[in-house]
């Protein structure tokens, strides 16, 4: 049983609540460094995977769980970051500019666009996103002079300070390339959160009204929202740009978009960690199936033939299941598990009760 | 001479847009979920309309076969609202856009186990016939489709305007707790409205795979649907039907008229305008709140 002492404001807006926490951080980060020198290359390239898709959804999750806006359409900017990154490495800009570039771009694009989409809210917002989406896919086959249209674009390794980076050639390089970047965008976000701008966020996702009566500029801080989680979207797609090698309008299909969305639900609604979890569960998915199926013809001898969308049908699956029953994600389910542990014996079944909630209609305003 | 003979193709697809429309806003007006899934859920129609009809399957005639899918997929979406979607009534909808995608994405994952993902095409008595005005000529399943629309719409205005279980709806959709106060049962009703949204999506598959092949994927057309949704505004059953014409029409003239590769974005291009300046639609149904 731990008991945290509040003696000062502060300690609300901590970076670490306590020093105990600090360590078990600590010793995450350690783990995750130490990963290039204990997994072979097959399944660092899978842990890498899993570091870009959790900076699309950090940035996905600013957006849905700390502002509470729906957007169908983040894959729009994560092929905006990709083909930005590609397109200033090929004119020569080097890749320490050309990344940071991309996902500025990213979000500039993404701030002008919530200008006149953020007027709309609840359903109508994630209805505009999905068709900005939509029309990005065209718009890319359709600029093929930029962006290579059908065929697409192929990926030039990366230099920086001389020190080559290629996702295959130098694949630990690669790893601890995006670890930097999701670990500084972390940082930057639980930053955020803890500053008057990210506190501003909370407060439009739990009431506009009540928010814009205590003096938060609704649309200011809405299209910032959308900015910063553009931005960060785009950074990721400049690094999926590098680690897929080629990459054309296909790869950032409505889908994706899609999968984006169920990821952070899946992970856990407004909460850091929730980004993770999400994209441990989608990246790790289609090898653990694969493994399972081979386990599954060795213990009974029947060989399974590969069912096409078997994975996207399973994370549908899973998804039902938590949005039926943990709506708060894996992230709520592991917080209910610590509190357990933490306050040891007192632990009571209702403590997490939901509220019950009522139909609040859009029809009227 | 062209121009109404594009008219004419426009306006069978326009219907079947409409109708799948139709089953959106259905569901939107009378319990606020906006359901993802509608276009699965045609796919779904279409696809057991099909194991019904086809030779290579139970070889129904077209009729019966037909109409039993449409009780079957009435008994599922009915099925659908009663176990899964009425455990998270009265959350925020964003929670009900995901779990409707979610059930779209199963919905497309067990078709595809179980009729494979190569393009089937439906057996109909319509394939082949054409019939012709003057140097006008349209395809027997254009006429069909449309003659269906009509009735359906018809049909549909009947049942809610004259039927107690219709007028029951409306009040439903108009508030709940009056509604219930009144002594309606509005979660059967809930139900009943989702079986309804069912049996016209597999009407809508019907006649899509009449004109055409469908696949598992064909779901994502719900997508487009959605635009016509969009334009005509969630809240009115006429405003999606045109809805569904405006988007029907407007993409074989976009496809005549643009550049290739403009056309396809027209619908949405079109959605995004009518989002920006209107945003509840065309025909929309606001009810300013008096304080």
């Amino acid at each position: 049983m731990r008991i945290l002492f509040k003696r000062s404001y502060g300690v609300d807006i901590r970076l670490f609540a306590d020093w105990q926490t600090f360590a078990w951080y600590a010793a995450l980060f350690a783990a995750v460094l130490a990963m290039p020198f204990v997994l072979d290359d097959y399944y660092l390239g899978e842990v890498t995977y899993v570091l870009i898709f959790s900076l699309a959804g950090l940035g996905l999750m600013l957006l849905v769980g700390h502002t509470g806006l729906v957007s169908l359409g983040h894959a729009a900017f994560l092929a905006t970051g990709a083909y930005m990154d590609v397109i200033l490495i090929e004119r020569g800009v080097p890749f320490i500019l050309a990344l940071p570039l991309a996902g500025l771009f990213s979000g500039v694009v993404g701030a002008i666009i919530a200008i006149p989409v953020l007027r709309l809210t609840g359903i109508y917002l994630a209805i505009a996103t999905m068709a900005l989406a939509i029309i990005t896919e065209d718009i890319i086959v359709l600029a093929e002079p930029v962006t290579g249209g059908v065929i697409g674009l192929t990926t030039p390794p990366i230099e920086i300070f001389g020190l080559e980076i290629d996702r295959y050639g130098t694949p630990k390089l690669f790893f601890y390339l995006c670890l930097a970047v999701v670990a500084l965008v972390t940082l930057f976000y639980r930053n955020l959160l803890r500053s008057p701008t990210g506190r501003a966020f909370t407060a439009i996702r739990d009431s506009e009204v009540s928010a814009s009566s205590l003096g938060i500029n609704v649309a200011v801080y809405k299209t910032l929202s959308f900015g910063i989680s553009c931005f960060f979207t785009g950074l990721a797609g400049g690094l999926l740009a590098h680690y897929l090698g080629a990459f054309n309008h296909e790869t950032f299909l409505i889908i994706t978009s899609i999968l984006l969305l169920m990821m952070v639900v899946v992970g856990g609604m407004g909460s850091i960690h929730g980004a993770f979890f999400g994209a441990i569960v989608i990246g790790l998915l289609p090898p653990a199936i694969t493994i399972l199926r081979e386990y599954f013809t060795a213990l009974t001898g029947i060989r399974m033939t590969a069912i096409p969308g078997l994975d996207t049908g399973i994370f549908a699956v899973i998804l039902v299941m938590f949005i039926l029953f943990e709506p708060m994600g894996i992230y709520g389910r592991w917080l209910k598990i610590r509190t357990f542990f933490q306050i040891f014996p007192l632990y009571r079944k209702n403590m997490f009760r939901r509220q019950k909630t009522f139909l609040k209609t859009e029809r009227m305003r | 001479m062209e121009v109404i003979q594009l008219l004419l193709g426009g306006l069978a697809n326009g219907c079947i847009y409409g109708l799948v429309a139709l089953g959106f806003v259905l569901i939107y007006k009378a319990s606020e979920m906006v359901n993802f899934a509608q276009g699965d859920m045609m796919m779904l129609g279409a696809m057991l309309a099909l194991t019904f009809v086809n030779h290579d399957y139970l070889g129904w005639p077209f009729v019966p076969g037909v109409l039993a899918a449409m009780a079957v997929m009435g008994v599922l979406s009915f099925a659908l609202d009663k176990f899964v979607l009425r455990h998270i009534f009265g959350q925020p909808h964003f929670a009900v856009v995901i779990l409707t995608i979610a059930i779209g994405f199963v919905i497309r994952f067990i078709a595809g186990v179980i009729w494979g993902h190569e393009p089937l095409s439906l057996e109909n008595p319509f394939a082949g016939k054409s019939l012709h005005f003057g140097g006008l000529v349209m395809g027997m399943e254009d006429a069909a489709a449309i003659l269906m629309t009509i009735v359906l719409t018809g049909g549909l205005y009947l049942f809610f305007s004259r039927t107690r279980l219709g007028v029951s709806m409306q009040a439903s959709s108009q508030n709940q707790i009056a509604a219930y106060y009144m002594g309606i049962p509005v979660k059967l009703v809930y139900s009943v409205v989702w079986a309804l949204a069912g049996i016209l999506a597999t009407v809508a598959g019907v006649m899509f795979a009449s004109k055409g092949t469908i696949d598992p994927s064909t779901g994502l057309l719900g997508i487009k649907a959605f635009a016509a949704a969009v334009i005509g505004g969630f809240g009115s059953l006429p405003g999606a039907l045109a809805g569904g014409l405006i988007v029907g029409i407007v993409e074989p003239f976009a496809g005549r008229y643009l550049l290739a590769g403009y056309s396809q974005i027209a619908p949405y291009a079109i959605m995004l305008v009518v989002l920006i300046v209107a945003p509840n639609g065309l025909f929309a149904q606001m009810i300013k709140k008096k304080v």
